[in-house]
């Protein structure tokens, strides 16, 4: 029997999990099975699929993803499995006896040609005129089968309008082929659950509550379904044009800021292998293609860290010393537009847990056309502000309403990292090819706790480092300031710092055990405020939560395909990026000091920094009109 | 309402109509225990009514094999194969057999619930039989402790559809019970073993179950004396289209499908069509064939077409059925029937090649072994039967298409 997990998706759309003996060496731990007359044993429940993949044997895929569960609904795969009737699709068929697979029989080859040629007559595919050709699954299978004219025809008309409402994601439903994986990963890997099938036969489409457009549902922004979407019925909201005109135009003063997550994962729209950061590179790009300055973003991360960590003392001090009932801890990180906006729509009621401190993306914007204006002497009107982003939530968020402090629309375009990519391979530059080069002064330099925002748990360990110091007068206790317990992939990581010995300021934190929380990915988001809810972390500090599964890393902006390996690398290029750093704590940053000098010159959570750095949110809930 | 059904059932044969006395099967079953229950349900090679004919014990046993703590039994009355008829019969005149088949079943596999899962458009049925459970219930015949069984609980509740035909296959069947979209899932695994909200779980048709009391009261061996070696029993055929006297016909399985167009006075005969739209198309030619799981199966539509039928607009028909009945949820089906409907309209207009029409029906053949699920598997089946068995009529044109063209 399948034990099933308190989620909204239907068994059909479930794993199915054999029990498997924990130890493969036991009796019946492992199966024989034969895959085109050869004897291979595999551990008793291996997919056919995967049975075949250890053995190199390649089988088509379409709907299945390594991040989502099964739908077998594509049937690209399926195989002949002696003594059945029909054939199998091999992505959900567990092994649990010793079968006898073929792979590439005259029926199963005829089976997947017809599917393809099914596709095809229903997609409405301008290849050339395709943000995703070249990159697209469809296309490949298409190419992979020798498919050289449309046996059952091809729609020469779209079937639908394209829905253009969202500021972040574009669904283009004439080019779907209905794999489902958009709508297992909004239901099932986000626990978001704004997309499904709607109708049935001929007439079935993936579609909204009531068929609405995306901007006005309940959709979250985090463009996860985007990065998984086989073909191009997804895509991100694309300024590139806007932003050409604006770096054509003589009399506009283009800045650009870049996230630390498409610098470790722009490579691989060039071809490299994921796992490479093209920081030095990408700035060279960056001010060949026109851009009059290119800024670090982590520079404000290490003024996120400033502001929430001093927000967190201030809300502790509050609770602590002051005994005032009405604080709300744990505190949350706000950096994330995909997760703020989830909580402003699943959990109103909690909005005031989360730090009020911006986006690192949104205080660039700010400080951007206030301080660097000045200091530069340009006009703020002239200021046209982009961010380069791992994200499509970040779309959205600089188009929020309140986001204009600096007097002006703060940020005034979020790009993500493939539409970078197609700018700068659209200017004629290989990015691999480029000299490394700095980037521009004031916020020339940046520290690694900036740096590792873009993994999951990095904005908890970057606070860490700055808030123990801040608080005892030491560096955080951990080797070469690598907090291990904010790493990795884990779900939801918890660990705990005790503050001993603090600084007289800070006296009154003397023998708290700093309790905190790091979660990624909504559904684990969810498991959180769930934990909230019931009074499970009634002692906890600080938790941070990224939208995306991976952190920003794995954000809805940055290069498809993603898989969980795929993440893996992109934090490891941005780990060993930030060890080679010569700082790496955000109140070491000494253009931070500047900033406090010069222009917030009364401090972190004061009015100025209130007015600029800090937010309100929207109590949105479910109600969709 | 019982009049138009008494109307409606034609003929009572020895079997399911066969006389039976409420409460019989259940007081039976209790003395013979589950084991011997077993062994005279496998004895009387009972297969499933519905369509696929999968034997009932071997599902029975695979689901009281299942170590789990709840069990469930799930009565099919989806009856929405166009042409059937039979179920609303059952359910609305001998809903005991029905019901007793259930507690039986629980009793073999060790559930303590059953659901009906009732076709949406049989919502008149609905309070009769919520009824004849409390009548059920009052007699001790379900509930707690039955016919005074120690520890021996089982109760019925009725759930209504929504009116989709993809819901009468099993595993949608049950996904539109938990309240999802009604699509299929992968097997494995099996409902045996993961069926409702994750529990082992026996779907079975109404007929399936209505059989099991008889064959409880009378034993495995007088069923088998019904029938062919291989279909045993008797099967209700709903009987409709160019005959005089449509209806639902209790006959032995064997019986010649001559025999039966005989009995239910149709003359001028042209085609059969077993299996409602998802079964096939039989010729003239063929009328000796018999009505058996080894030869024309069928879960019991039976619809005759005589000399004035046109046979491609028969097929349309049944196309346009499955284009919009298909759930949408998986690549043959959802397009492979949009395209076999387009190749008709095709025909229809004269503007085909043979090289086309070959192509659809090897296209029939991928979708055949390459669905998800029975409804795109068994869709293609009127489509190659018929062009197969009438390709002189369908293909009889002047040069210019069908009536010049026209559809």
């Amino acid at each position: 029997m399948v034990k099933r997990e308190n989620t909204r998706t239907p068994v059909s759309q479930q794993p199915h999990i054999v029990d498997k003996p924990a130890d493969t060496a036991t009796i019946g731990g492992t199966i024989s099975v034969e895959i085109n007359e050869k004897k291979v044993t595999v551990p008793l429940g291996t997919t056919i699929l995967e049975a075949c993949r250890q053995n190199q044997i390649h089988i088509p895929t379409l709907c299945h993803h390594p991040d989502l569960c099964i739908a077998g609904v594509c049937r690209i795969c399926v195989v002949d499995v002696e003594g059945m009737r029909t054939l199998q699709t091999a992505c959900s068929f567990p092994i649990t006896s010793p079968i006898k697979i073929r792979t590439s029989t005259p029926m199963v080859r005829k089976a997947r040609r017809h599917i393809i040629d099914l596709l095809l007559s229903e997609h409405y595919g301008e290849c050339y005129s395709c943000f995703r050709n070249g990159n697209c699954e469809l296309q490949s299978l298409a190419k992979e089968y020798g498919v050289d004219s449309y046996t059952f025809g091809h729609v020469e008309k779209p079937r639908y309008e394209v829905d253009n409402s969202s500021a972040s994601v574009i669904r283009d439903m004439s080019k779907c082929i209905l794999c489902k994986r958009c709508v297992r990963t909004c239901i099932d890997l986000q626990e978001v659950g704004v997309l499904e099938a709607i109708n049935r036969g001929h007439e079935t489409h993936i579609g909204t509550f009531l068929d609405k457009p995306l901007a006005d549902v309940i959709c979250i922004n985090c463009g996860q379904c985007i990065n998984r979407c086989p073909t191009a019925a997804l895509r991100a909201n694309d300024p590139s044009d806007e932003i050409w005109a604006a770096i054509d135009d003589p009399q506009k003063h283009v800045v650009i800021q870049t996230a630390p997550s498409p610098r470790a994962a722009i490579g691989e729209e060039f071809g490299v292998e994921p796992g490479h950061s093209f920081t030095g590179e990408l700035n060279t790009a960056l001010k060949r293609i026109g851009f009059d300055k290119v800024f670090d973003t982590n520079f404000t991360a290490d003024l996120t860290i400033i502001e929430e960590g001093t927000e967190l003392l201030n809300r502790l001090k509050k609770a602590i010393v002051e005994k005032d009932e009405s604080v709300k801890l744990p505190q949350f990180t706000s950096c994330s537009p995909g997760w703020v906006k989830f909580i402003e729509h699943f959990y109103p009621e909690y909005l005031d847990y989360l730090s009020t401190a911006k986006s690192p993306q949104q205080m660039f914007g700010a400080i951007t056309k206030t301080f660097y204006a000045k200091e530069a002497g340009v006009d703020p009107a002239d200021i046209v502000t982009v961010a380069l982003m791992p994200c499509a939530a970040k779309k959205f968020e600089c188009n929020r309403p309140e986001m204009n402090d600096s007097g002006f629309k703060d940020v005034d375009y979020g790009l993500t990292t493939r539409e970078m990519a197609k700018m700068i391979k659209e200017a004629g530059i290989h990015l691999p090819e480029m000299p490394k080069s700095n980037f521009d002064d004031p916020f020339g330099e940046a520290s690694g706790a900036g740096l590792i925002f873009g993994a999951t748990g990095g904005v908890m360990e970057a606070a860490l480092r700055t808030v123990y110091e801040l608080v005892t007068g030491r560096e955080v206790p951990f080797k070469n300031l690598v907090i291990e317990p904010c790493r990795g992939f884990e779900g939801i990581k918890q660990a705990s710092v005790k503050l001993e010995n603090c600084v007289e300021e800070y006296k009154f934190l003397e023998g708290v055990e700093v309790k905190f929380a790091v979660a990624h990915g909504t559904a684990n988001a969810k498991k959180v405020m769930e934990m909230l809810r019931k009074g499970e972390l009634v002692g906890y500090h600080f938790v941070e939560i990224m939208a995306c599964p991976g952190g920003c890393l794995g954000g809805g902006g940055q290069p498809i395909p993603t898989s969980a390996d795929i993440r893996k690398k992109r934090a490891e290029a941005i780990y060993a990026e930030e060890e080679s750093l010569p700082i790496r704590k955000s109140h070491e940053n000494p253009h931070v000091h500047y900033i406090y000098e010069k222009f917030l010159t009364e401090g972190p959570c004061s009015k100025l920094s209130h007015k600029l750095l800090h937010t309100h949110y929207t109590k949105r809930g479910k109600f969709i009109s | 309402m019982e009049i138009i059904l008494e109307k409606n059932k034609k003929r009572t044969g020895p079997v399911i109509f066969s006389k039976y006395n409420m409460g019989e099967g259940i007081k039976k079953a209790l003395e013979l225990g589950r084991e011997n229950l077993l062994f005279e349900i496998k004895g009387a090679g009972l297969k499933g009514r519905g369509g696929a004919g999968f034997p009932t014990a071997t599902k029975w046993m695979l689901s009281a094999a299942a170590n789990a703590e709840k069990k469930f039994v799930v009565c099919n009355a989806d009856e929405g194969e166009p042409g059937t008829f039979k179920d609303r019969v059952l359910l609305l005149e001998y809903p005991e057999l029905v019901f007793e088949g259930m507690v039986i079943a629980g009793y073999i596999i060790g559930a303590k619930t059953g659901i009906v899962y009732l076709r949406g458009e049989y919502e008149y049925l609905l309070e009769a039989l919520e009824e004849f459970l409390m009548k059920m219930r009052e007699e001790k015949l379900l509930g707690k402790n039955i016919l005074g069984k120690e520890a021996f609980d089982f109760d019925i509740s009725i759930r209504l559809g929504s009116g989709a035909y993809v819901c009468g296959e099993e595993t949608a069947l049950i996904e539109s019970l938990e309240g999802n979209r009604g699509e299929p899932r992968n097997r494995p695994p099996y409902p045996v073993n993961t069926g409702y909200l994750g529990y082992p779980t026996i779907v079975n048709n109404v007929e399936t179950l209505a059989s099991v009391p008889h064959i409880v009261t009378k034993g495995g061996e007088w069923f088998k004396k019904y029938g062919t070696d291989k279909s045993t029993g008797s099967k209700l055929f709903s009987v409709s289209g160019d005959c005089a006297k449509p209806g639902v016909y209790e006959l032995p399985w064997g019986t010649k499908i001559k025999e039966l167009l005989e009995l239910v006075g149709a003359k001028n005969t042209k085609a059969v069509q077993v299996g409602g739209a998802s079964g096939i198309c039989i010729p003239k030619t063929q009328f000796d064939r018999a009505f058996a799981y080894e030869d024309a199966a069928t879960g019991g539509s039976i619809m005759v077409f005589n000399e004035g039928r046109d046979m491609l607009k028969v097929l349309k028909n049944f196309l346009e059925f499955f284009v919009e009945e298909s759930c949408g949820q998986c690549t043959p089906c959802r397009v492979g029937n949009t395209k076999l409907l387009e190749g008709v309209e095709k025909i229809e207009r004269g503007e085909y090649t043979f090289a086309y029409i070959s192509n659809l029906k090897e296209l029939g053949h991928t979708m055949q072994v390459a669905s998800k699920c029975g409804l795109g598997q068994s869709s293609p089946n009127s489509f190659i039967s018929i062009l197969e068995n009438f390709k002189d009529e369908i293909f009889r044109t002047n040069g210019k298409g069908r009536n010049n063209g026209k559809a």
